[in-house]
């Protein structure tokens, strides 16, 4: 369970540039079960969605994870957190370019400094999970949109984590390729993990494996609706 | 301990692929880089064989040469001085010597002519070196004819060449017998160029060499310390010149690094960025940047190092040699002993390879403290 105490964030705090992405959030994400935050552009789903997966501390408010406050421990236990707990698929995929396809999904288990082979065995099966036999070897800049996105995907999975954040996973994906996405969401809700995405793709909002929509306006939780 | 080497190995194959990313302009700096400490390395390892050669043959020298000063200037010294230096305790032996400067107009080359004390010359006839042979097409049995100090024409004929070995000091030597050489320069029966001196406690060279001063005023007194700290002066000195002929490479080079090392792109601080927000700490981003400057740096060290080995010892040095080498015309030519002092290395790799990496690490350091969220935006 994630939940999140009068969460808020202010950047440039205190100077005349000063903006507040995330005003007084409090919310509940229970475990495998998918979530969406629907907003339109600038409502501060991602700002939110980066506090979530430890990616940036709250200016204030608390953000709890099974229980334990983790808004303010330092960045070297975050990280530690954010590498064990959470799979990020992020909006234009992030892949690293000019190195192979392979390379990009074992990056996120390098530091853990696991058995070398081991670790590529287990990005290759995660490849050919998601249908990317034979891309192993590519560049990531070679790739589709849609080939990008199982790529981070499976860059996502690499360290098992329980917990999987998509940003705007559809934006760059036509319907059809959306739909696949929203098929792999359902066999990792159905692995027991629990998904956090943003979207205001109707598509996705309204995907039946979505447990809940979650809507955000000008930083605030504006309507929470319950799906399924 | 397994685990911290799992994670090198990774971080190191990460590197390696990034850094193949942009391979000409990685493979253009590993060359220039090369080039440098090939240079560098060159010249170091060249002036340290030289030193230790010199010093070789310097072992064999008189342990104090006692020569007469007129008005500042070399000049010849009695031979009654050598009773006079025998008479001092602690002197084993003092030998008269006899040796000059030849100037063959033909070649504009100088030659040094020497009375030999451990070997006879029949008159007439002269032994001398490979430089000297080389440049005269001379071999035993081939006349040579040298100009006197009174313009009459001396001839000799060549009976042997010296061996190779001591050709760094021998190159221009020409050994010829004494009633020869008097007559060549002019010289007295009862002066000689000057005196050798041999002493029973090597310990007592110092003191010895003093009391020659107060008992003969008019004579300089060289020990052999003294030679070899002006070898390794001379040779210092030409080591200095080149460096310093070679500071603007080694400015260019450290502009051209810098901006390598220390201008991250936009897309290397995206890049950081990713790896931060899928679950790499500071300290590995940092940590495969300094593999990346190590491997760019080291590789670039043991091949112009390994290439400056082969210049030197194998090539005696062919690009440095005229700068480097001779103080004549007659350039020595003799194979140099190998040698690499670990001193040496170190120092040409604290100049060379820590710079680079540090170079590297600041700014990426900079960088790596930045928020992962940056990859979400």
């Amino acid at each position: 369970m994630i939940r999140l105490n009068d969460v808020t964030k202010v950047f440039n705090q205190g100077r005349h540039n000063e903006h507040r992405a995330v005003a007084g959030v409090t919310l509940d994400i229970e475990d495998g079960r998918v979530t969406v935050l629907r907003g339109p552009s600038g409502s501060g789903k991602t700002t939110l969605l980066t506090l979530i997966g430890c990616l940036a501390r709250p200016t204030s408010g608390r953000v709890r994870l099974d229980g334990r406050d983790i808004s303010s421990l330092p960045e070297r236990f975050l990280t530690e957190i954010r590498r064990s707990t959470f799979g990020f698929v992020f909006q234009r995929f992030n892949l690293i370019h000019g190195v192979s396809v392979l390379e990009n999904v074992m990056l996120p288990a390098y530091p853990l400094g696991g058995d070398h082979g081991a670790l590529r065995r287990r990005a290759l099966a995660l490849l050919a999970r998601l249908g990317l036999n034979g891309k192993s070897d590519a560049r990531a800049e070679w790739l589709s949109g849609g080939e990008a996105q199982r790529v981070a995907i499976a860059r996502a999975l690499i360290n098992d984590p329980r917990v999987i954040i998509a940003d705007e996973p559809t934006a760059n994906l036509d319907t059809a390729l959306s739909r696949a996405f929203l098929d792999i969401v359902g066999e990792l809700k159905a692995e027991g993990r629990t998904l956090i995405l943003t979207s205001h793709d109707p598509r996705v909002c309204e995907a039946p494996v979505v447990d809940r929509v979650v809507t955000m306006r000008d930083g605030e939780l504006v309507r929470d609706l319950v799906e399924a | 301990m397994n685990r911290w080497i799992e994670r090198q190995r990774c971080l190191v194959d990460f590197t390696v692929s990034s850094l193949l990313r942009r391979r000409g302009k990685n493979l253009g700096l590993i060359l220039v880089y090369t080039a440098i400490v090939f240079v560098l390395a060159s010249v170091m390892l060249f002036g340290q064989a030289l030193r230790r050669e010199a010093a070789a043959v310097l072992s064999h020298a008189p342990e104090i040469v006692v020569q007469r000063m007129v008005a500042g200037r070399h000049d010849t010294i009695p031979t009654a001085y050598l009773d006079s230096i025998r008479a001092i305790r602690g002197v084993v032996q003092a030998e008269a010597r006899l040796w000059g400067y030849y100037f063959d107009p033909g070649l504009s080359a100088n030659y040094t002519l020497m009375v030999p004390t451990d070997r006879v010359v029949e008159p007439g006839t002269a032994t001398i070196g490979h430089a000297i042979a080389r440049l005269r097409d001379a071999r035993a049995g081939t006349p040579l004819f040298l100009l006197s100090e009174r313009g009459k024409m001396h001839k000799f004929t060549v009976a042997a060449t010296l061996e190779p070995d001591s050709e760094l000091v021998a190159a221009d030597l020409m050994l010829v017998a004494e009633r020869d050489f008097r007559s060549m320069f002019a010289i007295p029966a009862d002066a000689v160029t000057d005196i050798t001196v041999s002493v029973r406690n090597p310990r007592e060279v110092g003191t010895i060499a003093t009391k020659i001063s107060r008992a003969l005023p008019d004579v300089r007194v060289i020990t052999r310390g003294d030679i070899l700290r002006t070898y390794e002066a001379a040779f210092n000195w030409r080591e200095g010149m080149v460096l310093v002929l070679m500071v603007g490479a080694v400015l260019a080079f450290l502009i051209l690094a810098w901006d390598k090392a220390s201008g991250l792109s936009a897309e290397e601080r995206r890049e950081i960025g990713i790896l931060k927000a899928v679950g790499w700490e500071t300290s590995d981003v940092i940590r495969q940047k300094l593999w990346e400057g190590a491997l760019i740096s080291l590789t670039a060290f043991l091949f112009g190092y390994a290439l400056a080995y082969l210049h030197v010892f194998g090539f005696d040095a062919a690009l440095f040699e005229p700068a480097l080498k001779g103080w004549a015309v007659l350039y020595p030519r003799f194979g140099l002993r190998p040698s690499v002092d670990a001193f040496q290395v170190g120092t040409l790799m604290v100049l060379t390879v820590l710079p680079y990496i540090l170079a590297t690490v600041v700014p990426v350091w900079r960088a790596a403290t930045i928020d992962p969220d940056m990859a979400m935006r």
